[in-house]
């Protein structure tokens, strides 16, 4: 871990202005992705803002019947909180299936939506890899990729986004509202969010340098059955090798994401209307053009099958 | 104390204390957070500057040049000691690769430089500015290619069943081309880590040329020997102190580079040098359990008697290196006339194979019990009737040498009975549970006894306060507990009045935990230590020795009685012992037996495994406290679980090192994956094993779980994987269509 300098802030507008104001200077908040990373140095802030103090810790409804959830809502409280697990139980669901509860407890909102890759050559400092270091080639490619993506990828990266509970906010169609260093806001769909590897995998998302997260929104309720279906080598803190969130309504239409199978999570909504002709169909339409390598194929077919899990459970439900 | 006729009545028998399922006397230490480890020796060693090793980056070639000019003006640098400028080492007898490398790398992650700071923080971010040149050679890395050319080779060490090159009885192939019922089978396990939850850790401290080591070892001789070596000074200058170990499956056997190199730093910097091993190195720095190539054959007659049994097996490590002895149990657990097992080596440079738990019988069991189970299923037999009808009394090599002790079968049938064996559908893929597809598997397990030396110093002061020292070592197995026990039985004390103290090089040499010898050698030698102490006091007394009693801390002849604190008075009395072997383990087979049975369900679907029981039923000789040797069952099962559903050092073939090299990546069962064990020990001692008439079972759990838990997969899906781990990517195209 490189020496670095550490400050607190006590609103977002100060931290976006902190962070745009220092090189190299990057957020923290639960820390439970980052501290890793400094500690291997593939991450090397010289400085670090902790927004822990800024608030941005309720969820709250919004105007349009939906749900505001603020950056620093700890994992644990959101997959706990009442309206979540009545009207966004995939959320819930998604957020139990991941990590432990030691590192939810910890874990923000929006910490949750930065996580890097668990791709072993990103974490093996000897190893060269266009995401650690731009230009030193991928490791993986030809190297162990079995837990690695099979559609999104790029002759740059095949590493997969190893999150949950984005998996879910994309289901949900989430929007991520910012604050950047000089007070403007956005919001940002959860579908741009995260952007694709091509031929510069170091930039995973669509944040702009110094730009805060202030908070996660959720449109009003779906509706539906919802299911997080994750599939996994152990029962329990393992990330997916696939998983699937599935927001289906009683008619047979409805939403599919898929996690553990590409750089972000994975949604084609073009494929959601095949939907009623099962999992076959949704799944040769979701991972239309993948391309896996020997070591990750089955992940096609398990795709399927999982796909396949979530609509039996759905109609046993029924 | 010399054991070289079978053991007759002794104070052991009483069973007041021995055999009772008391907690670990330890246990308030480790639950309130204050067993002293050796990392955090702070109670003995002030000062002690921080050590942290860099690993090669390549896994084969030469270090070219190495700069540490920014290392060494970093903040906090004491001293940065590299591999070219360094001390050289001596090797170990124990280790294969140098501790310290270069210029030579012999595989990825080998030290080649320790840098030395006032905190760990400054002593990794200084590790972290160190540049190195190195020219890349080619290496073999892929064992299934070097396994075509591998040499057939003996088993060199004397731990574990061991074997010849070629070992034959009868005609082997004339014998199995005639048989009506064969099985040939090739079954592959990979490459696996210890994954204790302690690293390797070391505080070396230097006064004069006296050197100690605060240190996490199971084998404190061995260590000490080879420490000296490596540092090329006299065995008597070396201290090693190991009280506590977070764990160590056989990771912790042997000196790393966590001791040698903090002995370096200490002696560079003139200070205490604390080194543990972060845990990505751990993996490719250290020992791993080697993968296994296995070939098994079984031919049967039409009744499932064996007439012919083969098992072969490659595996490969460094030069000089040794076999994982995959085939050791196939030549003692079944019968049959016809028998060929071999060996081979391939050379490989990946990092140094060795011991893993049950080594050679934890792998060869994964293959040879699913073998029998396909054997049976071609016989139309029930698995368990088949091995029932070849189990035998005898060693199958060398006809009239006898087990001392064997009830395979009773393992087997109890087992049966408590398990609900009679539910099992005989065909696979006929039981479903909503969307599992549920079966049962069972195999037997198989893990040798072994018996070696052990000795151990008793005091008793004037308080009657029976004090044991001896330096076995404690790896979270019970042996403070079952050396207590010992201890208070043969000296009529509560267990209160015994204090023991382990894992100390300035103690008796005692057997150190491996091989899962610890508990019956180490107790036997605190038996024959507790004897002679006995002795003295009853001479002292000047009692007559045959009507001596000690009971309820006196000691009585006759009329005349006396506590034990007034019998030594202020004085005390201390004595020192040890139990020494003849050749009852040459004139008798001595080996434990287990069945293991399991039920798992499988995901239709997804094919996802999930255990839902697990039963171990053990025939071990006397179970000196159920509670520990229960604990120790149940985590051999966890261990196998891990082996045979998710564990494997994942090999780069193009670069050589496991890539897999930490805790997220490299997969053990968690609590979620682990269902309800049972663990049942008949009833039974062995009076050829010791005076305690005990014998090992910290490894028997592992050895054959794996194969019941790919029985029970089979059983539940009509699958058959043979190359562990049975993740589902190998079998999900073959499940039955779901969608």
């Amino acid at each position: 871990m490189k020496p670095f300098s550490y400050e607190r802030v006590t609103s977002p507008a100060e931290a976006a202005a902190a962070v745009a104001r220092t090189p190299g200077a990057r957020f923290i908040a639960g820390g439970t992705n980052l501290l890793d990373l400094m500690k291997l140095e593939i991450e090397t802030p010289a400085h670090l803002v902790d927004v822990n103090g800024i608030g941005l810790d309720r969820i709250e409804p919004t105007p349009e019947g939906g749900l505001r959830i603020g950056a620093l809502v700890r994992n644990t409280d959101l997959a706990a909180d009442a309206t979540v697990r009545r009207d966004y139980g995939v959320l819930s669901r998604a957020l139990l299936a991941g990590a432990s509860g030691q590192l939810r407890n910890k874990a923000t909102t929006a910490g949750n939506l930065l996580q890097r890759t668990r791709c072993p050559y990103f974490y093996d400092t000897n190893q060269p890899c266009n995401k650690r270091k731009p230009g030193s080639g991928c490791s993986a490619i030809g190297g162990y990729s079995r837990p690695l993506a099979i559609i999104g990828s790029s002759d740059a990266c095949i590493a997969t986004n190893p999150s949950d509970m984005a998996v879910a906010l994309r289901a949900l169609d989430a929007t991520v509202e910012t604050v950047q260093a000089d007070g403007t806001t956005r919001t940002i769909a959860i579908a741009d969010f995260h952007v694709l590897p091509g031929k510069t995998p170091h930039i995973e998302t669509a944040l702009k340098a110094g730009e805060l997260i202030t908070a996660v929104t959720l449109p009003k309720p779906l509706g539906g059955t919802h299911i997080y279906h994750k599939v996994r080598d152990r029962a329990s803190y393992a990330f997916a090798i696939v998983s699937v969130a599935g927001v289906i309504q009683p008619a047979g239409q409805g939403r599919i994401a898929l996690g553990g199978v590409a750089p972000r999570p994975w949604r084609v909504e073009a494929a959601e209307g095949d939907l009623p002709k099962g999992a076959k169909a949704v799944s040769a339409r979701l991972l239309a053009g993948a391309k896996p390598t020997a070591d990750n194929a089955f992940k096609v077919s398990l795709v399927e099958r999982t796909i396949g899990a979530v609509l039996a459970e759905v109609k046993g439900k029924a | 104390m010399k054991f070289d006729t079978p053991a007759g009545t002794n104070p052991i028998d009483q069973m007041k204390v021995v055999g009772k399922p008391v907690d670990r006397i330890d246990g308030k230490l480790k639950t309130t957070g204050t067993a002293p480890y050796a990392y955090e020796r702070h109670d003995v060693v002030k000062n002690a500057a921080y050590g942290y090793i860099v690993g090669s980056a390549i896994a084969k070639g030469r270090i070219n040049s190495m700069n540490v000019v920014d290392a060494k003006s970093a903040p906090g640098v004491l001293a940065v000691i590299t591999a070219l400028d360094g001390p050289k080492l001596g090797k170990g007898n124990s280790n294969t690769a140098n501790l310290f490398g270069g210029p030579d790398v012999e595989h990825y992650h080998q030290a080649i430089a320790l840098v030395v700071a006032e905190t760990f923080e400054q002593a990794r971010a200084a590790a972290h500015l160190i540049r190195v040149d190195y020219t890349r050679t080619d290496g073999k890395y892929d064992l299934a290619v070097q396994a075509k050319s591998a040499p057939l080779k003996g088993d060199g060490s004397d731990e574990g069943s061991g074997a010849p090159p070629v070992h034959r009885v009868g005609d082997f192939e004339a014998a199995f081309a005639a048989a009506p019922v064969q099985i040939d089978q090739t079954y592959t396990t990979p490459d696996e880590t210890h994954a204790m939850m302690e690293p390797h850790a070391t505080i070396a401290r230097w006064d004069g040329d006296k050197l100690t080591l605060w240190t996490s070892n199971q084998m404190i001789d061995w260590s000490r020997r080879d420490v000296a070596k490596i540092l090329g000074i006299p065995k008597d200058n070396v201290r090693l102190v190991s009280p506590y170990i977070g764990g160590g499956f056989g990771g912790k056997l042997f000196v790393r580079a966590d001791a040698a190199l903090a002995a370096v730093g200490a002696k560079a910097v003139g200070r205490p040098v604390k080194v543990t091993l972060q845990r990505a190195l751990i993996m490719n720095n250290t020992t791993h359990r080697p993968a296994t190539i296995q070939r098994v054959r079984i031919g049967t007659d039409r009744s499932g008697k064996i007439t012919a049994i083969a098992h072969e097996s490659t595996s490969g490590n460094l030069p000089n290196g040794d076999l994982e002895t995959a085939v050791s149990q196939t030549r003692l657990l079944y019968a049959g006339a016809n028998r060929l097992v071999s060996m081979r080596l391939a050379l490989l440079d990946l990092p140094e194979g060795n011991a893993m738990r049950a080594p050679g019988e934890a792998p060869g069991m994964m293959a040879l019990e699913v073998a029998m189970d396909e054997a049976a299923e071609k016989l139309g037999m029930d698995p368990i009737e088949f091995r029932v009808r070849n189990d035998t009394q005898e060693d199958p090599e060398k006809p009239g040498r006898r087990f001392s002790h064997r009830n395979l079968t009773e393992c087997l049938r109890r087992g049966a009975d408590m398990f609900g064996w009679d539910k099992r559908m005989a065909k696979p893929g006929q039981r479903r549970d909503g969307r599992w597809l549920v079966g049962m598997g069972m195999a037997a397990g198989f893990r040798n006894n072994i018996v070696t030396k052990s000795a151990a110093r008793v005091s008793i002061d004037a308080k009657g306060v029976v004090t044991v020292r001896t330096d076995m070592t404690d790896i979270g197995t019970g042996s403070y507990t079952i050396i207590a026990q010992t201890a208070a039985e043969v000296m009529g004390v509560p267990l209160e009045q015994v204090v023991v103290l382990l894992g100390d090089s300035d103690f008796p040499v005692a057997a150190g935990s491996g091989g899962q010898w610890g508990a019956n050698n180490s107790t036997a030698g605190v038996y024959a230590a507790c004897m002679k102490l006995r002795a003295a006091i009853v001479q002292k007394l000047g009692y007559d020795q045959a009507r001596a009693e000690f009971t309820n801390g006196t000691v009585r002849a006759g009329n005349r009685s006396v506590s034990l604190g007034e019998a030594v008075g202020q004085a005390g009395l201390t004595v020192e012992d040890g139990i020494e072997y003849g050749d009852l383990d040459k004139q008798y087979q001595q080996s434990t037996f287990a069945g293991h049975f399991v039920e798992a369900g499988v995901d239709a679907a997804t094919g996802e495994v999930r255990l839902r029981r697990m039963l171990a039923v053990c025939s071990a000789g006397r179970i000196l406290n159920p509670k520990s040797a229960r604990s120790q069952v149940i985590g051999a099962m966890t261990m196998g679980a891990g082996a045979a559903l998710m564990e494997e050092a994942v090999v780069d073939k193009r670069f050589g090192f496991f890539v897999n090299h930490d805790l997220a990546s490299y997969e053990v069962p968690v609590h979620a994956d682990i269902p309800h064990q049972d663990v049942i020990f008949l009833d039974e001692t062995d009076d050829k094993s010791s005076p305690m008439k005990a014998k090992g079972v910290g490894e028997l759990g592992i050895c054959g779980v794996g194969a019941a838990i790919a029985n029970a997969i089979y059983n539940a899906t009509g699958v058959r994987v043979r190359e562990y781990p049975i993740t589902l990517d190998k079998y999900l195209d073959r499940l039955p269509q779901v969608v």
